[in-house]
């Protein structure tokens, strides 16, 4: 390995300027490929799959709507699709290739056992609407399941239907609403920290909540005075997420639980970040009645380039017999059966379906299979471990970059800084970009909106600590720059397969698909 | 604990550069109530790779995997053949373990073929544009209702008897909350669906009407009778695909009118799964309407240098920017199936996509007339793609697939699943054939279930 070069890259002036003209006649860069678009490559003629060729006189049953006009797709042989995905993978950055530090989004190692075990065709090839009896292990893998996060939450019911965590929010504030119209009346008003993720306002207001935001203290929780002051019988819910953004436990929040519950009001946790306490800590014990879990962070399953995620929603004993359509239940005999419109009862006064079968199961067998493998003892190491990361990064950086919160104690799963005293005019984004062509995906920036410029760093568990000490190197290169006012970051990045993208431009004059040039 | 590179004196080290005596330290704002004193009890203890496999084997063997009897299941789910380079494709780990592409000079890969499979969608669809995905199906249509809403500034949506049940139920589920009336009913079982009394019910207050096709008894509807019926009355049409492979053989939505398109995008690439992740398609004729979508979009832009590049756009529609007055709280959607539909398209190419549908069709096709041979089997559609419904003589077809399950026969979909309680419906049987369809396959559907109507009622 090379020995790094501690005093970092710093780009000559000219280089800055370059126009981007390809040194080389294909434009690309040795292993730099560029790759044109699947409909300038491919043709209509053309296809990568066998398959008998069309009968034109053939008789058919179509009731005279055939498609006659060519749709205008392409197609490519199987070798031309496979380097043409294999080139733009390799446009991409991923957890494989290196440390991805996306604060709030938990990018952590995706074991391959995970991927193998949900390809098996006992799982991967069955249909949704099977006959009960030929899906008995698929049923057993969503009650396994079901069972693992009841007890990692310390709550009595999980509804496992939800698809990702959004979705997973409107089934906990439907769920809220559900329970509220049944004695008597909806309410009116959420409240959410001014430090929310945007779906928490944006799931309220689709569930026709008014929006309330309620601030932060200066030490970066939940300002609880506030809040107990904004506590009235038109308070449905309060939103609160924990670990929070800013990356702090929320130390009081069983004393805003108690205090929601006591205006009749319930408790949603965004469980966004609960990769932090897995295994340590009970939300069940804080006094949650409603908390999604996302799957595809704190579980190991594959983000995917922004999905397929899965947002399984815990529920208190208040809010279970809300719960949506369907769920899985065990009979007297062991038998597993499917709870939909038809066999729901009396006790149970669902809200309804949120979507047209059972849930992220390809998730779910990912998920068990990684639970599995770290066992009780191990998912405890998971949050002691990401926790130590991030505070170990917190410590490691705070002398040399605004760290807001550095004195309101140890931080959880993630590390907050702020662009206070950056040169130049320099922000938040061209430190980001500068740490692209250190060969890092950079943290969150300018979330949560509480800090000016932030930058929130989640390490996770799966990195070593030569990889974090690397990166620590790097970052604090890059800050030196930004607070030296460093002019060149301003056009970083320099060595990705692009430079900084025109996103006002695309805004502006939207070109959302391709069209062939004109002649 | 083999996903853990710290070593204990990695973890000795970092805790004295942070100054805390333990792990316990790090967790001090914990209040004493929540903290727990070990693992947490009545779980197992960590497992190794083999331990794990064996035990997730045995529940997949419980299973009656579809390629392992005779398949004819489809209702929102199909089963088609998956060219082995695909699942290559969406397991490079480039794709596989990244992000949502906030960061575009890193993420061309994934925008490039976001932009690629918008267009797919689109030019399928016989649409303008079409988003980057949405979670699914059921859960696009939803979102198709409440962009109608916006768009109409009108409050009601009429949905089609012959819209999948679970969608409706969806849409339903979610109007509860939001606020918008919802006009269903049940299907009639004709031959054809009667769409003067799907557009008789829409009137000055409908935002839009919602209709599926090929529906969810496999029939075919004219779309323009009811795009002109709606937009006579300044609605919009909302069209609900669950089988794109249809569209290789029949006209797309767009080109007869309808405004909105929806749909399931799972039958190209993605797999059964039992249910999910699948893939929400979501596109619009009329270009203006694109910034009342939801979800993300990928649009083309250039760099600082000219060259082109893509990123994610318009995003003054999101939560992220705009909170409590987005057009949806979406946030991760379905981009890995997307890539999976999108190289199956790829593979597929034009040709390819027509042949597949043509073999669809023809098999259906042979099906149909193989089992509306059986003594008290009639076949109900006048026109279907790959999907049509039988009426059983005599028992309810539930039994019935249930019946066909313990012989080792996946026969299909009983409407009485879909519709319990509706008693015209509880003889009909859906039934799905698909290129994985052997003419074997339709020859044992036959027999066994004329074996199973023979049988004396019990």
């Amino acid at each position: 390995m090379n020995a790094p070069n501690k005093s970092g890259w710093k780009p000559a002036m000219e280089v800055a300027d370059a126009t981007g003209e390809s040194p080389t006649t294909t434009g690309n860069r040795a292993l730099m490929l560029e790759e044109p678009l699947l409909f300038e490559i491919g043709h209509a003629e053309q296809t990568g799959v066998d398959l008998p060729e069309v009968n034109s006189n053939a008789a058919n049953r179509l009731g005279g709507f055939e498609r006659t006009d060519p749709i205008g797709l392409v197609g490519l042989t199987e070798p031309e699709t496979v380097r043409h995905y294999t080139r733009l993978s390799r446009q991409n950055y991923g957890i494989d290739l290196g440390f991805f530090p996306l604060g709030s989004c938990t990018m952590k190692h995706n074991p391959r056992l995970n991927e193998k075990m949900a390809r098996l065709p006992g799982f991967a090839d069955i249909h949704p609407l099977a006959p009960q009896s030929s899906v008995q292990g698929a049923l057993e893998v969503i009650d396994q399941l079901a069972t693992w996060l009841k007890t990692l939450t310390g709550m009595p019911a999980v509804a496992m239907s939800p698809k990702a965590g959004a979705h997973g929010e409107l089934c906990g504030i439907l769920a809220i609403r559900a329970a509220h119209t049944a004695a008597g009346n909806p309410r009116e008003v959420v409240l959410v920290p001014e430090s929310a993720h945007g779906t928490n306002p944006a799931t309220a207001a689709f569930a026709g909540y008014k929006v309330d935001n309620i601030p932060a203290t200066p030490e970066g929780r939940v300002d609880v005075e506030a809040l107990k002051a904004r506590l009235g019988p038109d308070v449905a819910a309060v939103m609160i997420t924990n670990p929070n953004t800013c990356g702090l436990f929320e130390k009081d929040f069983r004393e805003i639980a108690d205090a929601v519950h006591e205006v009749g009001g319930y408790v949603y946790c965004d469980g966004a970040n609960f990769n932090a306490i897995v295994g340590r800590v009970r939300p069940g014990d804080l006094g949650v009645d409603a908390m999604h879990i996302n799957l595809h962070k704190t579980f190991s399953t594959p983000h995917g380039g922004g999905g397929p995620g899965s947002g399984p929603v815990v529920f208190s004993e208040a809010l279970a017999p809300f719960a949506p359509l369907p769920y899985v239940e065990k009979d007297a005999n062991g038998e597993f059966t499917i709870v939909e419109e038809e066999t729901t009862d009396a006790d149970h006064q669902t809200f309804g379906r949120m979507t047209a079968f059972h849930g992220q199961m390809g998730m779910f067998t990912r998920a068990l299979t990684y639970m599995l493998s770290h066992g009780a003892d191990g998912l405890k190491q998971v949050a002691e471990d990401a926790v130590l990361n991030a505070n170990y990064i917190l410590r490691s950086l705070e002398d040399i970059l605004h760290a807001p919160f550095a004195d309101s104690g140890p931080c959880m799963h993630e590390a907050l800084f702020g662009d206070k005293d950056f040169g130049g005019g320099l922000s938040t984004l061209d430190l980001a970009k500068g740490l692209i062509d250190e060969g890092y995906h950079p943290m969150t920036v300018y979330f949560p909106l509480v800090v000016h410029g932030a930058m929130l760093v989640e390490p996770t568990e799966t990195e070593s600590k030569a990889s974090i000490d690397q990166f620590i190197t790097a970052f604090r290169s890059v800050t030196e720059r930004a607070l030296a006012g460093d002019e060149t970051l301003k056009q970083a990045p320099y060595f990705a397969p692009r430079r900084r993208l025109d996103e006002t431009a695309a805004a502006r004059k939207p070109k959302l698909v391709w069209e062939a040039p004109e002649e | 604990m083999r996903y853990l590179p710290l070593t204990d004196t990695d973890r000795s080290d970092m805790l004295a550069k942070i100054g805390a005596s333990s792990i316990d330290d790090l967790f001090v704002d914990v209040p004493e109530v929540a903290r727990l004193d070990g693992p947490i009890r009545d779980l197992p203890m960590h497992a190794s790779e083999m331990a794990v496999e064996r035990h997730m084997k045995g529940l997949a063997n419980k299973n009656l995997a579809a390629g392992d009897a005779p398949f004819f299941l489809g209702a929102g789910a199909y089963r088609h053949h998956v060219p082995a380079s695909v699942d290559t494709i969406i397991q490079r780990g480039e794709f596989l373990t990244a992000y949502t592409p906030y960061q575009p000079e890193i993420a061309q890969g994934t925008l490039q073929m976001l932009f690629e499979f918008q267009t797919q969608v689109a030019r399928l669809y016989g649409c303008a544009v079409a988003n980057a995905s949405l979670y699914d199906g059921s859960t696009a249509c939803w979102e198709a209702v409440a962009m109608a809403t916006r768009v109409t500034k009108r409050n009601k949506a009429v949905l089609s008897g012959s819209l999948h049940p679970h969608y409706s139920e969806v849409v339903k589920t979610m109007a509860q909350f939001t606020g918008e009336e919802i006009a269903t009913a049940q299907p009639a079982i004709t031959p054809e669906p009667n769409l003067d009394t799907l557009t008789s019910r829409i009137d000055d207050e409908t935002a839009c009407v919602v209709v599926q096709y090929p529906d969810i008894l496999g029939r075919i509807s004219d779309l323009s009778k009811v795009a002109d019926a709606a937009h006579a009355k300044g609605a919009l049409l909302v069209v609900v695909n669950t089988e794109p492979v249809a569209l290789g053989a029949i006209k797309s939505p767009g080109e007869m009118g309808a405004d909105i398109v929806v749909g399931e995008g799972q039958a190209l690439g993605v797999g059964l799964q039992f249910g999910g992740p699948y893939l929400g398609l979501f596109a619009v004729r009329d270009p203006k309407h694109v910034r009342q979508m939801p979800g993300r979009l990928c649009g083309e832009t250039v760099d600082a240098t000219g060259k082109r590049g893509f990123v994610l756009t318009l995003s003054t529609r999101e939560q992220h920017i705009r909170r409590e007055k987005a057009t949806s709280n979406i946030c991760t959607n379905s981009g890995l199936c997307a890539l999976a539909f999108s190289a199956h398209m790829t593979l597929l190419g034009e040709k390819g996509l027509r042949r597949l549908a043509a073999e669809n069709h023809r098999l259906a096709c042979v099906a149909a007339d193989r089992l509306s041979a059986v003594a008290g089997v009639e076949l109900l559609n006048n026109a279907f793609f790959n999907e049509f419904t039988l009426m059983l003589d005599g028992k309810p077809a539930r039994d019935i697939v249930r019946g066909l399950a313990d012989r080792g026969v996946l026969g299909g979909v009983s409407l009485g699943r879909l519709y319990p309680g509706v008693e015209a419906l509880q003889q009909a049987l859906l039934v799905t054939v698909t290129e994985m369809t052997t003419e074997e396959d339709i020859e044992t559907l036959a027999t066994e279930l004329e074996a199973i109507l023979k049988e004396p009622a019990q």
